[in-house]
C-alpha cells in the first residue's frame, strides 16, 4: 500500500484551475447556464412543447400566421405565435433546436472521428501518408468548409433523390458536415502529434515492441486531448450554422421535419408580408445556441491554452 | 525562388487534376446525356446506337481524357435549361457576383483596417471592447441571418412605439428607434450595360442602392474575422524590438502605427485573406438566394435543384480554378514578400 493519499476524482476537480477560473468568469456561468437551459429544453421536447408539430392533427390552417403574444391580436394559447401552416412555433422550435443540435454534436462525432484518425496517422506515420493526407487537407480547407458542405450536400440530394434524401436527412448531414469539417480536426491533431513523437514516453513504446496502433491510440491520443477539447467546442457551433446553411439552401431538413434552419428558410417567404417572428425568432435562438458555445470555447480556450492572449 | 515557382505550379496542377477527375465522375455517374438528347418515343435501339456514337461505352480513362481535352478548352457542353453553352450561362452570371464580391471586399478593407489597428493600440479603451464584443457577436450570426435582418429593418421598415406616442419627446425616441424600410433587397435593378454580356450596378447611384443590402450582409461574416486577425497581429508587431527602438529613437507614434508596424501586420493578414476568397465564393451563395441577387451562387443553386448536371460541373470547375489561381497567387506574392519563408520546402 502506498502512503500518499490519492484525492478522488471529485476532489481534483474541485481544486483545479479549470474550475478556479470559471468561477471568476462571468461571461462562462452565464453563457454554461443558457446552454444548459437549451440543451434541457430541446432534450426534453415532447414533454415542455404544448404542441406535437410533427403531428398533423393537431395543426390548425385557421390559426396560421399569429403573432407572439406582446403584439395585439395573438391567441394566449401560441405564446410564440404560429407559422405560415398553423403550428405552434415554440413547439416548433423546441423540436427544431432538437434536430439541430443532433445534428451538430453528431456531426463533431464524424469529423472528430475522421480527423483524429487521419491526424493521428498523419503525424506519427510521416512521409507519404503524411504528405497525401494533408495535401487533401489543405484543397479542402482552401475550397472552405462551407462549400465543400455544399456541394457534397447536393451531390448526396442528386445521388439519392429528393424524397429519399428528406427520409434520411439526418445521419445524411451528419455525414456530409463530417466529410466537409474534418480537416480541422487532422491539422490539430497531426501537430499535437508532431510535438509528442519526439518525447522520451514513445521511444520507450517502440522500444517494447507496442505496435503503431497501440501507440498512436494508448499513448500518444490522450496527451493531444486538450487542444481536441477546445476546437470541439467551435466546431460544434459551426457544425450547427452548417447545418442551418444547407437547410436554408434547400439541401438540409425538409420542413415537415425542421431544423432550427429550415424554420428560417420556411419562414422567410413571409417576411414581406408583416410576419417576421415565423423566420426571426428561431433565428435568434439559433444565434443565441451558437453564440452561447463560441463564448464558451472562447473561455476553454484561455484555460486550457494560457499561452494565447486573449483576442 | 525558380524552384519555389515550380513547385506551386505543380501543386495547383495537381489540385486541378483532383478537381476535374471528381467533376468528371460526377457527369460520368449522373448525367444521362441521352436522356435530355432524345424524346421518350425514341426506341432502345436508337439510344444504344446513339450511346456508341457519342463515345459513351468508352472505358473512363478515355472518357475522362476526351473530357479534360475539352475542358482545357473551356467546352463543359450544354447547358439542360438554359439550352446553351455552359460556359456563356456562366460568363452571363459571373458579373454580378463578381460585383457583390469587389463591394464586399472594399467595405471590409475601409472598415477592418482602421478598427483592427485602432483596437490595437488602444486595447483597454471601451471602444475596442465593444468591436470585440460584437466580433464574437458577429461571427455567432449566419450570413443569411443577417441578410433578413437587414431586410426587416431596411426594406420592410420597423416600427416600435416603446414610448408614449402622445407625447412630443415620446413620438421623437420611437422615430429615433423605428427604421423607414424602402431600401431595395431583391434582385439587381435595371444595371447598365458596359460591355459584351456585363451589367454594372456602379455606374450610377440608384445601381449602388440594390448593392449595399446584399455588401453589407456578406461583409458581416468577414469583418469580425479580419478585425481580431489585423488586431492580434499589430499587438503582436507592436510588442517587436524594432518597433521599441523607433519609439526610443523618438519617431512619432503616428508613423510608427501606421508606417512601420502597419507594414509587418498587413503580411499575414493577406495571405489569409487570400484564402478567405474561398469562404467569400460559398457564402456568396447563401447572400444570393436571400436576395434574389442573379450571380453565380443563385445559378448554381438552381442548376443543383433542377439537376443540370453540365452547369454543376462547369460551376465546380470554374469555382475550382478561381480558388486554385489566387491560392497560387497569394502563396507566390507572400515569398516573394517575405523573405523567411521556406522557398524550396525543404525539412528544416
Amino acid at each position: 500500500m502506498s502512503d500518499t493519499i490519492v484525492p478522488g476524482r471529485w476532489a481534483r476537480f474541485r481544486d483545479s484551475y479549470l474550475l478556479y477560473s470559471f468561477k471568476r468568469d462571468l461571461i462562462a456561468q452565464v453563457s454554461l447556464v443558457i446552454f444548459a437551459l437549451l440543451i434541457f429544453a430541446a432534450v426534453f421536447a415532447p414533454w415542455l412543447a404544448p404542441a406535437n408539430p410533427y403531428d398533423l392533427a393537431q395543426i390548425d390552417i385557421l390559426a396560421s400566421e399569429l403573432p407572439p403574444f406582446w403584439i395585439d391580436g395573438a391567441d394566449p394559447a401560441y405564446l410564440m405565435g404560429t407559422d405560415a401552416q398553423g403550428r405552434d412555433l415554440l413547439s416548433t422550435i423546441l423540436y427544431g433546436a432538437r434536430v439541430s443540435l443532433i445534428i451538430g454534436f453528431g456531426a463533431v462525432l464524424m469529423q472528430a472521428v475522421i480527423g483524429v484518425s487521419f491526424g493521428l496517422m498523419a503525424g506519427y506515420l510521416g512521409g507519404r501518408v503524411d504528405a497525401f493526407l494533408m495535401r487533401l487537407a489543405d484543397i479542402q480547407l482552401s475550397f472552405s468548409t462551407l462549400m465543400v458542405a455544399i456541394i457534397v450536400g447536393a451531390l448526396v440530394k442528386a445521388i439519392f433523390g429528393g424524397a429519399t434524401f428528406s427520409e434520411y436527412a439526418v445521419p445524411l448531414l451528419v455525414l456530409i458536415i463530417g466529410l466537409a469539417e474534418w480537416p480541422q480536426y487532422a491539422r490539430t491533431v497531426r501537430a499535437s502529434v508532431l510535438a509528442e513523437r519526439s518525447k522520451e514516453y514513445v521511444d520507450a513504446a517502440r522500444v517494447m515492441g507496442l505496435k503503431s496502433r497501440r501507440i498512436m491510440f494508448r499513448h500518444i491520443l490522450p496527451n493531444t486531448l486538450s487542444p481536441i477539447f477546445v476546437i470541439s467546442t467551435v466546431q460544434v457551433a459551426n457544425a450547427i450554422i452548417s447545418e442551418a446553411a444547407l437547410s436554408f439552401l434547400g439541401l438540409g431538413m425538409p420542413e415537415t421535419h425542421p431544423s432550427l434552419g429550415s424554420l428560417i428558410k420556411s419562414g422567410f417567404d413571409y417576411i414581406q408580408s408583416g410576419s417576421w417572428w415565423i423566420t426571426l425568432i428561431p433565428g435568434a435562438v439559433l444565434v443565441i445556441l451558437v453564440l452561447v458555445i463560441n463564448l464558451l470555447g472562447d473561455w476553454l480556450r484561455d484555460v486550457l491554452n494560457p499561452r494565447l492572449y486573449k483576442g | 525562388m525558380i524552384a519555389f515557382l515550380i513547385k506551386r505550379l505543380f501543386h495547383a496542377f495537381l489540385v486541378m487534376f483532383v478537381i476535374s477527375v471528381i467533376s468528371f465522375a460526377i457527369q460520368d455517374n449522373l448525367g444521362d446525356p441521352i436522356q435530355q438528347m432524345v424524346g421518350q418515343s425514341v426506341p432502345e435501339s436508337e439510344r444504344a446506337e446513339l450511346r456508341e456514337e457519342l463515345g459513351l461505352n468508352d472505358p473512363f480513362f478515355v472518357q475522362y481524357l476526351r473530357f479534360a481535352k475539352n475542358a482545357a478548352q473551356f467546352d463543359f457542353g450544354y447547358s439542360y435549361i438554359f439550352n446553351e453553352p455552359t460556359t456563356e450561362v456562366i460568363m452571363r452570371h459571373l458579373p454580378a457576383t463578381l460585383e457583390l464580391v469587389a463591394a464586399t471586399t472594399l467595405l471590409i478593407v475601409l472598415l477592418s483596417v482602421p478598427i483592427g489597428v485602432y483596437s490595437a493600440i488602444k486595447p483597454r479603451a471601451w471602444l475596442s471592447r465593444a468591436f470585440m464584443g460584437v466580433s464574437i457577436v458577429g461571427i455567432s450570426i449566419p450570413v443569411f441571418l443577417t441578410a433578413i435582418v437587414l431586410i426587416q429593418l431596411f426594406a420592410i421598415g420597423v416600427e416600435v412605439t416603446p414610448f408614449p406616442v402622445d407625447t412630443a419627446w415620446g413620438a421623437w425616441l420611437n422615430d429615433l428607434l423605428s427604421t423607414d424600410g424602402g431600401m431595395p433587397a431583391y434582385g439587381r435593378g435595371n444595371p447598365v450595360n458596359v460591355f459584351g454580356t456585363w451589367d454594372t450596378n456602379f455606374s450610377s447611384l440608384e445601381g449602388l442602392t440594390y448593392l449595399v443590402l446584399p455588401a453589407i450582409s456578406l461583409a458581416s461574416i468577414m469583418l469580425p474575422l479580419f478585425i481580431r486577425l489585423i488586431r492580434a497581429e499589430m499587438l503582436e508587431v507592436l510588442q517587436s524590438e524594432y518597433v521599441k527602438f523607433a519609439r526610443a529613437k523618438g519617431i512619432s507614434l503616428r508613423r510608427i502605427y501606421f508606417v512601420h508596424a502597419l507594414k509587418n501586420t498587413m503580411l499575414p493578414v493577406i495571405t489569409v485573406g487570400g484564402v478567405q476568397i474561398g469562404t467569400l465564393v460559398a457564402y456568396t451563395i447563401l447572400t444570393e438566394t436571400v436576395f434574389q441577387w442573379p450571380g453565380m451562387g443563385l445559378m448554381f443553386l438552381d442548376a443543383i435543384e433542377r439537376s443540370d448536371i453540365p452547369l454543376i460541373v462547369t460551376y465546380l470547375m470554374i469555382v475550382g480554378l478561381i480558388f486554385v489561381i489566387t491560392n497560387t497567387l497569394v502563396d507566390l506574392i507572400y515569398g516573394l514578400v517575405n523573405p523567411t519563408v521556406k522557398l524550396t520546402g525543404k525539412p528544416a
